[in-house]
């Protein structure tokens, strides 16, 4: 197509690549290179960037002084219940956003993209005080429900876009085949759109792993915390543990990062419909 | 001749098109009971999804809506009694809020503009197909991964004054022979939250751009490039001009959202020092955190104000353009 690129042209293109690549992996290199070095050579002259002795000091330190693997079953079971649950409501409404036409569809869609605009802390204090009464603070079901209910917004428009490249005849002749709405749903469309729904639950999982002020609001003992609740509360105003930091970043980024390897293909596809389309 | 088959693909069918209609009178009963059907099932899909929306974040929404007219404090919960503009006049008089206002316009701007630069050169670079496309594109896509909390944690250690590794790197290049106290000073605070959140945003617009850009029919270039338009002409007569409507869509969702993103800042300063890199929303859940509801709602309806009359300048500013060119 366009034209033949100049040698110079290319040389260009790739180092600038190259930079901004270096630039986008530098960070998580550092945090994960500071992780495995001992208490002593986080803080030591001149800065080595390859640890002299790689050491698991900061991570055993995590797990035996600080609770970690409290908060990371936490962390775990929190986001995969909610993200589960929240995947399979949006599944329901986005499919009748894109199949349907009604009166108040636009209002309806609309109403699902305010969500996104408005700062949330807005809700904080009344939520806190609505989850008082229902004595859902402090208790890991009450921040499953409230994370079910901030994934459903975009996991709906997210899926919503996947669903206009699945053809209606495929449900329709499920239906005639004697399946009802639902079944059709479950059985027909759901294997096709298979990597869709996959990419928006792990969509949900990593903004509910990553999710802050809510679980610091509502999170108060330490058996309930999560990974970012835990993080915030080691920041105790000027003194940072960085051993113990790092080796606790490392452990949180690893399992989305891993996640959103799989699933970024996909991501992007319904982060770019979902825009484009407006 | 309704036969048992076209009954069940008129009932199955949600489509105006369906096959083959028996006459006229049954059909406005049958379609009756078509409508009533379909409403039932689109209620019956969405109504799980509205119950949480609506009980979990529409109802918080509102009710803090209002208790920015009240006077409501954690520390005083006898009276929450209406004090009708009380809480905005408490902020408009607080001189900190000015610094606010001004740093939330600055973390914005100098924010968006190396994002939108940088990505949209990334993405016109990205564009021409080489070994490794994909696996690039997934490498710089990982940022996103990361929550803005930890980005935030990151960088402060980068931006360590004493064992940080920004220091380390620019005494390396001969940049500096002394730590820079990046976070303890609020205009090198300023830059190094910036510096992190340009890390973070950059993948963004790639991403959009990119998608856009693979909108633009080859047809288009081609043609530009038979009446000999060089590649500068092209990208700007051509190629943009096709994807303004996009590019100025993401740039007003990115200014909202970055406007509403106080994740990197509570990670790396918490609005240090002494409140000089707070933006509105950090500032709010300061605010929230002293335990006055009251004011941070309000401060929570002025961040809504301000986005909402700048998304209808916004467009309106879109839409004139439009029609002065075509």
């Amino acid at each position: 197509m366009i034209d033949r690129e100049t040698r110079l042209a290319r040389t260009i293109r790739i180092v600038f690549l190259a930079i901004w690549l270096a630039i986008t992996i530098f960070p998580l290199y550092w945090i994960t290179i500071t992780s495995f070095k001992g208490p002593g050579a986080i803080f030591s002259f001149p800065l080595t960037y390859w640890p002299e002795v790689f050491s698991l000091e900061n991570y055993v330190n995590l797990f035996s002084k600080a609770q970690f693997g409290t908060y990371l079953a936490n962390s775990l079971v929190i986001a995969a219940v909610a993200a589960t649950v929240a995947t399979l409501i949006s599944l329901l409404s986005a499919y009748v956003l894109a199949r349907f036409e009604f009166r108040s569809k636009g209002a309806l869609m609309m109403a699902f993209l305010v969500t996104q605009m408005i700062p949330a802390f807005i809700a904080l204090g009344p939520l806190y005080l609505m989850m008082s009464q229902l004595g859902l603070v402090d208790n890991k079901f009450g921040l499953v429900l409230v994370y079910i209910a901030i994934c459903i917004p975009f996991c709906t428009v997210m899926l919503r876009g996947f669903f206009a490249n699945v053809p209606d005849a495929l449900e329709e002749a499920a239906m005639i085949d004697g399946c009802s709405r639902l079944g059709a749903l479950f059985r027909v469309i759901v294997p096709v759109m298979k990597p869709g729904i996959v990419a928006a639950f792990i969509f949900n999982f990593v903004n509910c792993w990553n999710e802050l002020f809510l679980s610091v609001t509502l999170m108060n003992r330490d058996q309930n915390k999560t990974i970012p609740t835990a993080l915030n509360g080691f920041i105790s105003s000027f003194n940072i543990d960085w051993g113990s930091m790092s080796a606790a970043a490392v452990l949180t980024i690893i399992p989305t990062m891993v996640l959103f390897a799989f699933a970024s293909r996909y991501i992007v596809q319904g982060l770019t419909a979902g825009a484009v389309k407006g | 001749m309704t036969s048992p088959r076209t009954e069940t693909l008129e009932r199955a069918a949600t489509s105006p098109s369906a096959p083959r209609r028996p006459d006229p009178g049954t059909r406005r009963s049958q379609r009756r009971t078509f409508t009533v059907r379909k409403s039932l099932t689109i209620l019956a899909f969405l109504s799980p999804a509205l119950i949480f929306v609506i009980i979990f974040v529409y109802y918080p929404m509102i009710a803090g809506s209002q208790m920015a007219f009240r006077n409501w404090n954690l520390s005083n919960l006898t009276d929450t009694s209406w004090v009708g503009f009380k809480n905005f006049a408490a902020i408009l008089t607080d001189p900190v809020f000015y610094t606010v206002l001004r740093n939330t316009a600055v973390w914005v701007v100098a924010s968006l503009v190396p994002q939108f630069v940088i990505g949209f050169a990334l993405a016109l670079w990205l564009r021409r197909k080489f070994a490794f496309r994909g696996l690039y594109q997934a490498l710089i896509f990982f940022p996103w991964a990361i929550s803005g909390f930890l980005i935030g944690i990151l960088f402060r250690w980068m931006f360590n004054s004493e064992f940080g590794v920004i220091n380390d790197l620019l005494s390396k290049v001969g940049l500096t022979d002394q730590a820079i106290p990046w976070l303890a000073d609020p205009t090198t605070a300023m830059v190094a939250i910036i510096i992190a959140n340009v890390w973070y945003g950059v993948t963004f617009f790639t991403i959009m751009i990119l998608a856009a850009l693979q909108s633009v029919p080859e047809e288009l270039f081609e043609a530009a490039a038979l009446d000999g338009a060089g590649k500068t002409r092209t990208l700007f007569r051509i190629t943009i001009p096709y994807i303004r409507t996009t590019l100025a869509l993401t740039v007003l969702l990115r200014v909202i959202w970055i406007f509403n993103f106080p994740d990197i800042i509570f990670g790396m300063t918490g609005g240090g020092p002494a409140n000089q890199t707070h933006i509105i929303t950090t500032w709010m859940i300061a605010t929230t955190q002293r335990g006055d509801y009251g004011q941070a709602s309000a401060l929570g309806l002025i961040v809504v104000g301000i986005l909402l009359i700048f998304s209808i300048f916004y467009l309106l500013a879109i839409r004139e353009k439009k029609a002065v060119t075509t």
